[in-house]
């Protein structure tokens, strides 16, 4: 399942303050990784702090709790659902399921659902060219009402295809996910604005616009079959420049074999560029 | 009253970029350090989601942030319309610097030169 913005938080607090005898240094070390691998965000509260409940949700306070606390307690206002619970003499493993247990009881989403990888943009860089909106396959990109471009639906972005990124003129789109720099968020340097004449190579492996060229190859294509009747060839000829444009790109198989049409792809452009100019 | 400094950790819990050893190593001495921090599982998800803390942690006064390249973090909190001010933010790269580095500015230790982004 894909995120959805603004989804209700389950969070754990890991209380050591007044009230709470300190967990062993090892088991909150391993307490720690245990959770971050599922996927939960923990806060640690030491000596003199203080359980902050400014962030509506749930919150799970786990403590080796000198008294007896409520299971369930509201923060002033309402907007936290306090859950404590007592740790005392429970290993790291217990812990751990106490912690999928009450997130269970609650109906809270389970984390770790998705991949998060989706574009993010530099805006200091992004000039609001609309490359990555025309370019992108998946409808990830939209305009906002101020007409700039956004990343409009990000679970609809491919995992692990960083093309949009490849064919921006300004390097201005990063996943962070991402292997190699810049497109990983590392600063951008004069050699990467090579990047620049990369996309100018694309454009040319492809005849100029890409959709044009594929178009193009493919009307190609078909002209030498109906001439030579030679479906085969044709066939290899479109694999070809395909793969050129995958490998140039870094596109996985998957995403090449879901492509929407081009008609398509120039009508959702041309509708977001006209909002944009609107 | 100034806001007290706070540390935000990211585990980057869904992708193998983050050296293992450096993250397992930052991990354990903020653990071991006797100091309050938030440890997440991983940056990327929470801005996907919007998640509200971190609008919290960028309107709340010096933060320390232990995740990946700072230009990458700065614009996924942006992402979650959660921009990060441009002062009293320390962002720690896990993926470029050392252990010690990142643990020696999330902790104060002084140290030379270190490769995190720096604005105070």
């Amino acid at each position: 399942m894909k995120p959805e913005a603004k989804a209700p938080v389950f969070r754990v607090a890991l209380y050591e303050g007044a009230g709470s005898r300190p967990l062993v240094a090892a088991d909150r070390a391993q307490l720690l990784v245990a959770l971050l691998e599922k996927g939960y965000a923990v806060t640690c509260i030491r000596s003199g702090g203080a359980i902050n409940s400014s962030v509506a949700g749930r919150l799970l306070v786990l403590g080796r709790f000198d008294e007896k606390k409520p299971l369930e307690a509201e923060s002033e206002g309402g907007a936290v659902q306090l859950h404590f619970r007592q740790v005392e003499g429970m290993d790291v493993p217990q812990m751990a399921q106490l912690v999928e247990q009450v997130r269970d009881d609650s109906k809270a989403p389970k984390p770790m659902s998705w991949k998060p990888w989706f574009p993010v943009i530099d805006y200091s860089r992004c000039t609001n060219c609309m490359q990555c909106l025309s370019f992108c396959l998946f409808d990830v990109y939209g305009v906002s009402g101020e007409g700039k471009i956004k990343v409009q639906k990000a679970p609809n972005c491919k995992t692990d295809c960083p093309a949009c990124s490849r064919v921006c003129p300004e390097v201005a789109i990063l996943f962070p996910k991402y292997k190699g720099g810049p497109i990983n968020g590392d600063e951008v340097k004069a050699e990467d604005m090579q990047r620049e004449k990369m996309k100018v190579d694309i454009s040319a492996l492809l005849g100029g616009d890409i959709y044009a060229a594929l178009r193009q190859r493919s009307d190609g294509a078909k002209a030498r079959f109906a001439k030579e009747r030679d479906e085969k060839r044709a066939l290899e000829e479109r694999k070809k420049c395909l793969a050129k444009l995958q490998e140039a790109l870094d596109i996985p198989a998957e995403v090449m074999n879901a492509l929407p049409t081009a008609d398509f792809i120039r009508d959702r452009t041309a509708a977001a560029v006209a909002r944009a100019e609107e | 009253m100034s806001n007290p400094l706070r540390i935000l950790y990211c585990h980057c819990a869904y992708a193998q970029v983050v050296p293992p050893e450096v993250k397992q190593a930052v991990l354990q001495k903020l653990a071991e350090s006797g100091v309050a921090f938030d440890a997440v599982a991983d940056l990327c998800e929470m801005s996907a989601k919007r998640d509200p803390m971190l609008a919290q942690l960028a309107s709340g006064g010096p933060v320390k942030i232990a995740a990946c390249y700072p230009r990458a973090v700065r614009w996924l909190f942006n992402a979650a319309d959660a921009p990060l001010p441009a002062e009293r933010v320390e962002i720690c790269n896990m993926r470029a610097e050392t252990a010690e580095q990142v643990v020696d500015a999330l902790l104060g230790t002084p140290q030379a030169a270190p490769a995190s982004e720096v604005s105070t």
